[in-house]
């Protein structure tokens, strides 16, 4: 087995995905160890390069038009090593009519001090689609920075989909940077769902413009800290359209010393817009948590139980 | 000596005096009916057998299986055997069903998915339709509040309360809680209904009628049913409360 073979063998096996997957002919797959790129897979109508730079690897995405990608693109990025330093450049371009939904499993199964920074452009042309599901698994000592930045175009009729979520391991520091432009009857969801537990911090910034006539968009987070966790939230949506409608909604738990704040901004430029925003921050609803407890469940189980709901 | 006993129970709310010496007895085996009209105190008197929070600290003596249970936690009388069913029940983000319906389920010895199955068919749900679905707002009322009771029913506890079991339902679900709570009297379980409804009130064997924080009179259900209908619906309105404080607070 090749130097690069068992990297890849490592990171896909601490993600938990199965190694029959890479073999397949019609799944894209991407796996980047470090600042390394130790696998890579494209199907017809996909053109991946890359370029491996300091501490990181620059990658250039184009899906071409009217491509639509049957099954989920796999990328893996990850470092097994406790130290160091990951940095991921993306440039992607959806064209027209193209859709694609893309994995992206992030594995730092053993860090006590490691930084995974993204720094993403996206741009998605009229009528496409773009899903992007970002898993995280980190190790339980807390010792990862998670620095995502993204830019994102969403073009006429495009949809743009990203659902953040950490599986596995501890938060550490997770500071996300997220803002998207909507043109007409385009479409923009983000979700993040993020437990954070001993000194962990989060920080999310998400700001939607919807720009064009029809556009929606929906910007939702759920968040739970525990123990002396800490989290901000700050969603921003705009609507500067006719009939471009939108919704933040912020659930935030808060449980034991974890101090959570959330930002909601809610702007209307057009009077034939609409933007509703919910926000609930603090302790676990006392009623789910009594009926919990009424079928036996202690405090502890049924908060639990009520937190992954959440999170789900 | 009845299943649960209630001794001059008292509970006093922000300085109100919200039940008034309480003292009542529920036989194994038997439905109930804790009848009263609107702010009698009810569910307030069911909320404190249950230890629900802000409802515990009463004075008088609860008794299960001859146990005093008032220093106990919601959950550890629902270990003993005690459960009960909200007039609202709780909506839950992300949490399925088949979590929901199986998270209280005692004996571990069953198959747990078998349990949920047969606890959704028996309140009239078609498991394959609602295991995977959450139970939030895309559910209705309805739907909830029958997903409720089969959470009850897999927990197969000793002794049940039901607050206002038929309130937000259409006739058709109540004929199928009717019908569930038949089954749970079938396999032995005790039932304390609260209601005012007259339709609710014929399920039960026993009646313990409320007024003003107080019990009343205790008879059979077929006794206390034209009593209610005669004497409380119509005087629901003067005898309530006259100050506005002590009704919100009992209601």
């Amino acid at each position: 087995m090749s130097q690069n073979q068992k990297l890849a063998s490592e990171i896909t096996d601490s993600a938990g995905i199965e190694s029959d997957m890479f073999k397949r002919k019609d799944i894209a797959h991407l796996l980047i160890h470090h600042d390394k790129v130790v696998g890579m897979h494209a199907v017809d109508g996909l053109e991946i390069t890359t370029k491996e730079i300091k501490d990181g690897v620059k990658i250039d995405l184009r899906l071409k038009k009217g491509t639509k990608i049957k099954h989920p693109v796999q990328m893996c990025f990850g470092m097994m090593p406790k130290t160091g330093v990951q940095r991921i450049v993306m440039n992607a371009v959806i064209e027209k009519d193209a859709h694609i939904d893309v994995l992206a499993h992030c594995t730092f199964p053993n860090a006590v001090d490691v930084k995974h920074l993204m720094d993403a452009t996206l741009t998605l042309e009229e009528n496409a689609s773009y899903k992007y599901y970002e898993r995280h698994i980190h190790s339980d000592k807390g010792g990862v920075q998670v620095v995502p930045k993204a830019k994102i175009h969403v073009g006429k009729h495009a949809r743009y989909i990203t659902d953040f979520e950490l599986l596995k391991g501890r938060v550490g520091l997770i500071d996300i940077d997220y803002e998207t432009f909507c043109e007409d009857k385009s479409t923009l969801e983000m979700n993040a769902r993020i437990n954070a537990t001993h000194d962990d911090v989060v920080k999310i910034r998400e700001i939607g413009h919807l720009d064009g006539e029809y556009s929606r968009g929906v910007l939702l987070s759920r968040v739970a800290v525990r123990d002396n966790a800490k989290a901000e939230v700050y969603s921003e949506l705009t609507a500067s359209a006719p009939y471009a409608r939108g919704h933040v909604d912020c659930k935030e738990i808060v449980q034991d010393d974890g101090v959570v704040s959330a930002v909601p901004i809610v702007k209307v430029n057009h009077p034939k817009a609409h933007i509703t925003h919910e926000a609930s921050l603090g302790s676990v609803d006392s009623k789910q948590l009594q009926t919990l407890m009424a079928r036996g469940l202690s405090e502890d189980d049924a908060t639990d139980l009520i937190i992954q709901g959440l999170l789900r | 000596m009845g299943l649960l006993e209630v001794k001059h129970l008292n509970l006093h709310i922000n300085g109100k005096h919200i039940l008034r010496d309480v003292s009542l007895d529920i036989w194994k085996g038997h439905v109930h009916a804790l009848v009263g009209t609107n702010g009698a105190g009810k569910s307030t008197l069911a909320s404190a057998i249950m230890g629900l929070e802000g409802y515990r600290d009463v004075q008088g003596e609860i008794l299960f299986n001859g146990e005093r249970i008032n220093d106990l936690s919601i959950d550890q009388r629902a270990r003993r055997g005690i459960t009960f069913g909200w007039q609202e029940p709780a909506r839950y983000e992300g949490i399925s069903v088949s979590d929901f319906v199986g998270a209280g389920i005692l004996d571990k010895a069953k198959e747990k998915e078998t349990v949920i199955s047969d606890a959704l068919q028996k309140v009239g749900l078609k498991p394959g339709d609602y295991l995977s679905r959450s139970v939030d707002e895309t559910l209705s009322g309805g739907e909830r509040k029958k997903i409720e009771l089969a959470s009850i029913i897999a927990m197969n506890p000793p002794f049940i309360m039901l607050d206002e079991p038929d309130s937000g339902i259409d006739v058709a679900t109540l004929e199928r809680m009717a019908d569930a709570i038949k089954i749970l009297k079938q396999n032995g379980t005790t039932v304390l209904l609260i209601t005012h409804s007259l339709a609710v009130m014929r399920q039960a064997d026993h009646a313990f009628l409320m007024c003003h924080g107080e019990i009343i009179e205790k008879n059979t259900a077929d006794k206390i049913i034209p009593y209610f209908e005669q004497n409380c619906i119509p005087c629901e309105h003067k005898n309530r409360p006259d100050d506005k404080e002590t009704r919100e607070v009992i209601e």
